[in-house]
């Protein structure tokens, strides 16, 4: 039976093993954190309809019965070619394979680089994912003082859009989370005053643009302008300076908690470990596909194939039918070998 | 006292921490399609009475979410009613009963 490697056991690396598993593979999944589920794992409600994360990684990972097979904690430090098929090493261990799928995803940008957005440096200044834990832990919102915030902003494209931190692409799901979010803040404190500020709201997806509306609905407030810089006030609650563009003035405003929309950025590691076998990442540092229209989950070296986050920011929706397309790419190049 | 001509420049700044909002939560709780505004400006853009003044219920809107409302009263007065914004609102937002609810406001809150 052929073998297949796949390189992250986040949503798109479960589902691809689960449909190679299904036509008949031998399929194993190298995951370099100790739990499956990736980043969909880590947060507590998913847009746009806020189910439950959990719910959907559990039934990505109920098909994990010996094939698919897991590796947890085992991150793979290189792949190379032997003949016509990989050897994957990790720490002292090594396995072959005909076919490798490279999942490994994306990061969360590291919100200190924006230095005058102030995170790690202000004590409520937290981002979109800390936020997440905290609804995981106790339903609401804390300040670092334990209070429940009556004044928050969300600053969307943190480290998405902004050439100054090299990271010129829209992260496409941080708008929606931002608005998600909100309507949560919102259902958990109502007497919350919330703005969002965004540059544009890119509601792309079916039921985003219902989001929005009933964010709105909720008294969301909404305002076009970007973060210029924070400072902390003596109470230790946040004074945040932008322009409100629509009126063409400045504004300013003090809020018990600030939360950073963070995008998405390429894995670490991830081009080190393609670069063995003569693949470039594209210019946003993700792992480059063959063809955007034509051949989405295909790379430029034969056999190696790629799907998910580790291509570029993706949601849920698109990482799964990538996940589903490359494992039936897979199947034909594996068939006609 | 020397008049040098000079003014103490008009402070332009949005100061969220003492704006007025209460015509805005007062307009939202009686016509909720205030909050759904999304600035687009196909009011303002098709207005028959910002052909002649500069009336925009966009900006009307906008200065009363930003607590500036000293002006919306006499602002609301240049709308002619005739209701073209609310055929071209992508949002379905009521334009005319909201410019109906300020000039009804003004005889509520006294600015």
């Amino acid at each position: 039976m052929k073998e297949v490697a796949i390189i992250g056991g986040g949503v798109t690396g479960l589902e691809a093993a689960n449909k190679l598993a299904q036509l008949g593979y031998t399929v194993t999944i190298f995951e370099r954190e100790k739990t499956p589920g990736g980043h969909v794992a880590q947060w507590d409600r998913l847009f746009p309809n806020r189910r439950n994360s959990m719910e959907v990684v559990n039934e990505f990972k109920s098909h994990l019965n010996g094939n698919p097979a897991i590796f947890l904690s085992t991150a793979i430090d290189k792949i190379s070619r032997k003949g016509a098929r990989f050897t994957l090493e990790a720490k002292g261990k090594s396995f072959d394979a005909d076919a490798v799928l490279i999942a490994t995803g994306f990061e969360l940008f590291p919100a200190e680089k924006k230095e005058e957005y102030g995170y790690g440096i202000y004590d409520n200044v937290i981002t979109s994912a800390e936020l997440e834990a905290m609804f995981k832990e106790h339903g609401y919102p804390v300040t670092k003082s334990g209070k429940q915030p009556q004044r928050i902003a969300f600053i969307h494209c943190v480290g998405s859009r902004d050439e100054k931190v090299s990271r010129p692409y829209c992260s496409k799901v941080c708008c929606v989370t931002a608005v998600k979010q909100s309507i949560e803040v919102k259902e958990a404190i109502p007497s919350a005053e919330i703005y969002c500020l965004y540059m544009d709201l890119r509601m792309f997806g079916p039921g985003y643009e219902d989001l929005y509306k009933e964010a709105q609905q909720k008294g969301v407030n909404f305002l076009r302008g970007r973060l210029s810089e924070t400072s902390e006030l003596e109470d230790g609650r946040v004074l945040i300076k932008t322009e409100d563009t629509l009126s063409a003035k400045p504004l300013k405003m003090s809020v018990d908690l600030v939360v950073l929309m963070v995008g998405m950025s390429p894995a670490e590691g991830t081009s080190e470990l393609i670069a063995g076998l003569d693949l470039k990442p594209n210019k946003d540092g993700f792992v480059e596909i063959i063809d955007q229209h034509i051949n989405p989950v295909k790379t430029k070296a034969e056999g190696i194939f790629t799907a998910g986050a580790c291509t570029g920011p993706n949601n849920i929706t698109d990482s799964v039918n990538a996940a589903r397309s490359a494992a039936i790419e897979i199947h034909q190049y594996l068939s006609s070998k | 006292m020397i008049d040098f001509g000079y003014t103490p420049m008009p402070i332009t700044v949005h100061n969220m921490d003492k704006a007025d909002l209460s015509l805005a939560k007062w307009l939202a709780e009686r016509d909720e399609t205030f909050n759904h505004c999304i600035s687009c400006g196909s009011c303002a853009a098709t207005c028959t009475a910002g052909k002649f003044t500069d009336f925009s219920f966009r900006e009307l809107t906008h200065s009363i979410r930003r607590g500036e409302i000293s002006k919306a009263f006499s602002e609301s007065e240049k709308c002619m009613l005739c209701g073209k914004c609310i055929l071209v609102c992508p949002r379905n937002v009521n334009t005319r009963n909201i410019v109906m609810l300020i000039r009804k406001a003004n005889q509520i809150f006294k600015p």
